[in-house]
């Protein structure tokens, strides 16, 4: 028998893979706890408005020549001088809030998810190297990371976007900004990722199983990813979902302090930074619906990944 | 004991050293300083000129220990987007960036410790239980966010206190300090509560797991046999066990703080070190970069050199361990 002849699936497993999901333990724990599920409510209804922006949106943020300068700061409707055009008001470029909102949630939420995926590749190759090897590759990438433990985060990220700016050569990075953030907050997030990865292959390197792999010849990154890779994923996905509401809060940073995205294509950071230039003349509203949202936001996921957490941990059952 | 902060020590001085080597890199290989000092009009002779003034043409080895030599005696070279020398810069600007975050440290110590007592020993009260979601809240929303409320409700609304900048200053020597003027403290006000406010939910939390632990412990009970009176018992008896890890967390909270600087000097226009970094990552102003890059990491390993040390020579299993390991 080859290791690449595919197991027929067991029945059972194939017919109830529903109600088995239904009836799981995690399941039960989160129909149990009113928080978790209005947080995962909130954070589907946010991932949907963001992957839906261009539809739901009244105008179109992106389209610099629809923009009227006569608009502009207009307050939300339902006060003194606002009109149901623009229900959250205009920013100071005539720009519809709502509609800026909802394509700044879909920049900010696609930030976060590139740069938690290329944490996730990152991490979970490291670590795999790392513990299924040993040895010397061990020793330098664990040093790397214990240094880079030492540090925030989002030093990390602020000297990594430094660089790669000094790099492109140019302080307008034209299209770049996107991938310059991405690649920032991504190389400050693999760390968690690569040490639990590796403590799992470490333990599963020993057992009879991938010895009996390694016996009958598969190939070595065979044997990390499908063998050893399976065993991690609960534990990557609750350090996938915490880093994703941290790196919602990098990214609004970072965009913030004015080294994210530009305001001709703006995050929730970058609206938070703009509106806080018209703050101390009154104009609240640009500053207060993206921090708002960017707040409800960073709560919901930050809720979901320490439910999951628990939930995945049989300790605490 | 000697071998073992002997060992610490020269792993703290390998990192230094790495880091360092990155700061070299930066330096050298980002970009390339002539262009970057030399103006436009700048004739060929005169980048010639620099580019040996710099010792950019000697071997790669001479260049990286004059680097290591410069820095050890902090000259960090000049700053592209300043013109002035590094070291300057930064002696300008550090003082703000400590005077903020010991305010901020304080802050979180003066009001962290009593809600965690508080809290602590009326684990069921209402109170508690409010504070316990509020600090949850707190924790997941961004320092910039919470910054900015501060101004909006406390600067624009009620103008009770300035939005931005240090207010007056006075010369203490080399030192500019904030500390001895009215509109100093009064511009110190909101930006410690933003930089603090994340240490103090952590602080606070801590106290209050650790007194819910202690206040179940035989000695309390037998000081409440005692007839002692709950003050007595609750400060005198069970706040100071808690104080040891308290301590430690909040020394290795002393590098996030400096680090989080960064963004609440952004927020509020603090003229510090972390305003300085912003500034040079936005105009990838390296020499800057390299010269913070440097400081932060001496200050996160001289603390953890601190603390690794303390606890070894408090927790003599600790000490074995690590020499056994070797």
């Amino acid at each position: 028998m080859s290791s690449t002849t595919p197991q027929p699936a067991l029945p059972e497993n194939t017919a109830s893979w529903w109600k088995r999901l239904a009836d799981s333990d995690i399941t039960y724990s989160f129909t149990r706890s009113k928080v978790v599920m209005g947080s995962a409510f909130i954070s589907a209804l946010l991932l949907l408005l963001a992957l839906f922006a261009p539809y739901v949106s009244p105008h179109d943020p992106t389209n610099l020549a629809s923009l009227d300068l006569m608009n502009s700061l207009n307050p939300p409707a339902w006060l003194q001088g606002g009109s149901w055009d623009y229900p959250l008001g205009t920013d100071n470029q005539g720009r519809d809030m709502l509609s800026a909102l909802l394509f700044g949630l879909r920049l900010s939420l696609s930030v976060s998810l590139a740069s938690v995926i290329l944490a996730m590749a990152l991490g979970i190759t490291l670590g795999l190297i790392s513990g299924y090897f040993g040895g010397w590759a061990d020793t330098i990438i664990m040093r790397i990371a214990d240094i880079q433990m030492t540090f925030p985060a989002i030093l990390t990220a602020l000297l990594v976007n430094g660089v790669v700016r000094a790099l492109l050569g140019l302080n307008h990075t034209g299209g770049a900004d996107y991938w310059v953030l991405v690649l920032s907050i991504g190389l400050s997030f693999w760390v968690q990722f690569a040490r639990t990865v590796r403590g799992s292959a470490m333990v599963e390197r020993s057992k009879d199983y991938v010895a009996a792999a390694r016996l009958i010849g598969v190939r070595p990154t065979r044997i990390m990813f499908t063998h050893v890779l399976p065993n991690v994923l609960g534990p990557v996905l609750v350090i996938a979902t915490i880093s994703l509401a941290l790196a919602i809060i990098t990214e609004a940073t970072l965009s913030f302090l004015g080294v994210g995205l530009p305001p001709s294509n703006p995050s929730l950071g970058t609206l938070v930074r703009v509106g806080n230039d018209f703050l101390l003349s009154g104009e609240w509203w640009i500053v207060f619906f993206p921090g708002l949202i960017l707040a409800i936001l960073a709560l919901s996921v930050n809720m979901l990944g320490d439910w999951l957490r628990d939930a995945l941990n049989p300790k605490l059952r | 004991m000697l071998a073992f902060s002997i060992r610490r020590m020269i792993e703290a001085w390998v990192v230094m050293l790495i880091v360092a080597l990155l700061a070299f890199v930066l330096f050298r290989y980002v970009g390339n300083p002539v262009d970057q000092m030399a103006g436009q009009y700048t004739s060929l002779a005169d980048r010639e000129l620099m580019h040996k003034q710099l010792g950019l043409d000697d071997p790669i080895l001479v260049q990286i220990a004059r680097f290591l030599w410069n820095a050890l005696h902090l000259d960090f070279g000049i700053s592209y987007h300043f013109r002035e020398p590094v070291s300057q810069l930064l002696m300008k600007r550090g003082p703000a960036t400590l005077e903020l975050s010991f305010a901020a440290s304080l802050f979180a110590i003066a009001v962290g410790i009593p809600l965690g007592v508080f809290t602590g020993i009326y684990k069921d009260s209402l109170w508690s239980k409010f504070f316990l979601g509020v600090s949850l809240i707190g924790v997941s929303l961004p320092t910039f966010l919470i910054g900015v409320l501060l101004i909006f409700a406390f600067s624009v609304e009620l103008h009770w206190l300035p939005s931005y900048g240090r207010g007056d200053t006075v010369a203490l020597g080399l030192w500019q300090t904030g500390f001895l003027t009215a509109s100093g403290l009064r511009a110190l006000i909101l930006p410690s509560i933003t930089l603090g406010l994340f240490q103090l939910t952590l602080i606070a939390r801590l106290v209050r797991s650790e007194m819910l632990e202690v206040l179940r412990t035989d000695f309390i009970r037998f000081a409440r046999a005692r007839g002692l009176s709950e003050r007595a018992i609750n400060f005198n008896h069970a706040l100071k066990n808690t104080l040891i890890p308290v301590i430690t967390i909040t020394g290795l909270q002393i590098g996030s703080i400096i680090a989080f600087a960064v963004i609440t000097e952004t927020v509020f226009q603090w003229p510090g070190m972390g305003l300085l970094f912003i500034t040079a990552v936005q105009s990838a102003d390296i020499p800057v970069m390299a010269a913070y890059l440097i400081l932060v990491s001496l200050m996160f390993v001289t603390i953890n050199f601190i603390v690794d040390v303390l606890y070894a020579f408090v927790d003599p299993r600790i000490r074995l361990h690590a020499m056994s390991a070797t």
